[in-house]
């Protein structure tokens, strides 16, 4: 028999206190500026970090319960679907390439973010700071590792996602988001907070996972909208860090805003360039559509983010100065980057085609002051040189932009028929741009960007050939050598989805014909 | 003055959330989408704790909404009783 004595509960407040703060100490040993050598060298300044408040007051305790219940619940849906045979009831085997798209260059983000989030929480000396940089480090960790086993099932049954890290780190295409993170991982811990936190998890990040999820949704693909899902439910969470380490900043001392607005410019622009996958994934991939890439821009950036920044003006923050753009680009980025991987199909690990007449149509309607205009004339003329046996795979490289890595396919500001060029001049050299806002962001660091690694100078100096090549033999093929050393199974990762294993092995498997894994 | 939201997965666990998310914000919009409902609200949407409890019976912990929270916008405020959201402009 247990005589309890019942004490009286803290409030949530209260627990958050206790829990959050007085765990840090003041180093003797050695200097603070020693163990803590990267929160000052940024130029923000921090007076008091007991102001930093995590509005949501998740003590660990309660957060590793929280974790452990969706996680529970994660898995008993990927391993139903596993047992169920799901990937059978998907719409139909094109989507798969939205997952191709994700495991090759969205999952390993998520381990970036997690490194990202041990570092600067390790460097931050405010402990509100630190204790919410290690959830999210946790967090991103389980991202990485719940998409990781949740696509593995797919790639038991299709093509393109057998070397998914191996190719993250050297194809062409998945430099784009890994010189994105690198770059962010790279500035100091306040960029970084500013980079990913704000700029790409509060302002951008509905924008990858709503869609993403609902559309998985939409085409019966279950175990993806629950791992999306349950990423998501920590989203919110990161949001939040990111739009209070905003305040915290621009509170704790006017001299932080200028420093604060140059990054909130520069990684908007990253983030939204990097979003033209999503945007290809969203209007292109998914068989069955839940809405168009203009129709979620308008309603999680233009809608939300002009709420947002008209709140921070008070602190003299305006919206970013790529904002205008990234507004009319949304009629014509995802056609302009899906014409881009059609036409380079030959060297992608997934599958393109040409929409169906039924598709053509939803994108008529849902861009109305583009589509039939600039880009169903395109996809049309594709499509009768495919029937006609010639299906136009382009063997050259494209000239890449120097920031965001991305293949000069973008057209000018309001002129969607002429693409759109810029240029720096450094140190005896010329850099190429695919807008103002890449060019400005080169201008202001030049010394970090003239270190890029751009796919397409080093296929062209030779690097990315398996060892041991010797381009100078008669009949020597660059391209095949390339996709050699990239690990990409010609004939079976590559080229349209008409003619692909995928499509023959899904058509045989709605049949009844029994689905084989692949050794 | 700009909407707030908030999203949750549409389940059976957010199913009492949202009924009291319109009960006590007799101004709030509610949208489904495939998986997906969500709730935008001029300027401000409180989540009681009471309203939920009422709602299904039994003792609820507001932090609880982590398990189906999808994504929200706006300050957040939150105690025992009740989670805000809102614009200061």
């Amino acid at each position: 028999m247990d005589a309890t004595v019942k004490r009286k509960k803290m409030g949530l407040k209260q627990r958050y206190q206790t829990m959050t703060r007085g765990l840090d100490w003041t180093t003797s040993y050695q200097d603070m500026d020693k163990v803590f050598p990267y929160d000052k060298y940024e130029g923000i300044k921090v007076h008091n970090w007991d102001e930093w408040e995590d509005p949501f007051r998740l003590t660990m305790e309660a957060y590793w319960k929280y974790q452990g219940e969706k996680e529970k619940k994660l898995y008993a849906v990927i391993d139903a679907f596993a047992q169920n045979n799901g990937q059978l009831g998907i719409s139909d085997a094109r989507y798969v390439n939205a997952l191709k798209l994700f495991i090759q260059g969205v999952t390993p983000l998520e381990y970036c973010a997690h490194r990202g989030f041990a570092h600067v929480g390790r460097h931050f000396t405010g402990v509100g700071a630190r204790v919410a940089a290690q959830m999210q480090s946790i967090d991103e960790l389980r991202h990485y590792q719940t998409e990781t086993h949740a696509l593995s099932h797919y790639n038991k049954y299709f093509n393109g996602m057998h070397e998914s890290n191996y190719w993250y780190d050297r194809v062409w295409y998945l430099s784009v988001p890994k010189s994105f993170f690198e770059d962010a991982m790279s500035g100091g811990p306040f960029e970084f907070l500013v980079a990913i936190s704000f700029s790409f998890e509060y302002v951008l990040t509905n924008l990858l996972f709503v869609p993403f999820m609902s559309g998985a949704a939409h085409n019966g693909d279950m175990s993806t909208v629950t791992f999306g899902f349950s990423a998501q439910s920590d989203e919110s969470r990161h949001m939040t860090l990111g739009i209070e380490c905003i305040k915290f900043l621009l509170e704790q001392d006017s001299a932080n805003a200028p420093i604060v607005q140059r990054w909130i410019d520069k990684w908007f622009w990253r983030g939204y360039r990097l979003l033209t996958l999503v945007a290809m994934m969203q209007d292109y991939m998914l068989p069955k559509r839940v809405m168009s890439w203009k129709e979620a821009w308008e309603m999680y950036a233009e809608s939300n983010g002009s709420a947002l920044f008209k709140d921070l003006a008070r602190y003299g923050i305006r919206e970013p100065k790529g904002w205008q753009d990234a507004c009319e680009g949304k009629d014509h980025i995802s056609h302009q980057a899906w014409n881009t991987f059609y036409t380079y199909n030959a060297a992608a690990a997934f599958h393109t085609w040409v929409p169906n007449e039924e598709e053509m149509q939803w994108l008529s309607e849902k861009y109305p002051q583009s589509f039939d205009q600039y880009y169903r004339p395109r996809l049309d003329h594709y499509d009768k040189q495919h029937k006609q046996g010639q299906r136009f795979y382009n063997k050259t490289l494209p000239m890449l932009c120097q920031v965001c890595q991305i293949p000069m396919l973008f057209t000018e500001p309001n002129d969607p028929t002429s693409i759109c060029y810029r240029e720096s001049d450094y140190a005896d050299d010329k850099y190429h741009f695919c807008s103002d806002h890449c060019k400005e962001i080169f201008d202001h660091e030049p010394e970090k960007y003239v270190q890029a690694w751009l796919p397409v100078h080093q296929i062209y100096q030779g690097n990315c050939f398996p060892e041991g090549t010797d381009p100078t033999v008669e009949g020597f093929d660059p391209l095949a050598a390339v996709m050699e050393y990239y690990r990409i199974n010609v004939g079976s990762d590559n080229f349209d989805f008409a003619d692909s294993e995928d499509r023959r092995n899904f058509t045989e498997w709605q049949a009844g014909e029994e689905p084989q894994v692949s050794p | 003055m700009s909407d707030v939201f908030i999203a949750f997965q549409a389940n059976e666990d957010s199913r009492p959330i949202v009924d009291a998310i319109i009960a006590d914000n007799p101004e709030a919009k509610v949208v489904y989408s495939p998986g997906l409902v969500k709730i935008d609200a001029p300027n401000r949407l409180v989540i009681n704790r009471e309203t939920i409890e009422e709602e299904i019976g039994r003792d609820y912990d507001l932090q609880e909404i982590h398990l189906n929270l999808v994504t929200l916008s706006g300050h957040i405020d939150e105690d025992d009783d009740q989670l805000s959201l809102s614009w200061d402009h």
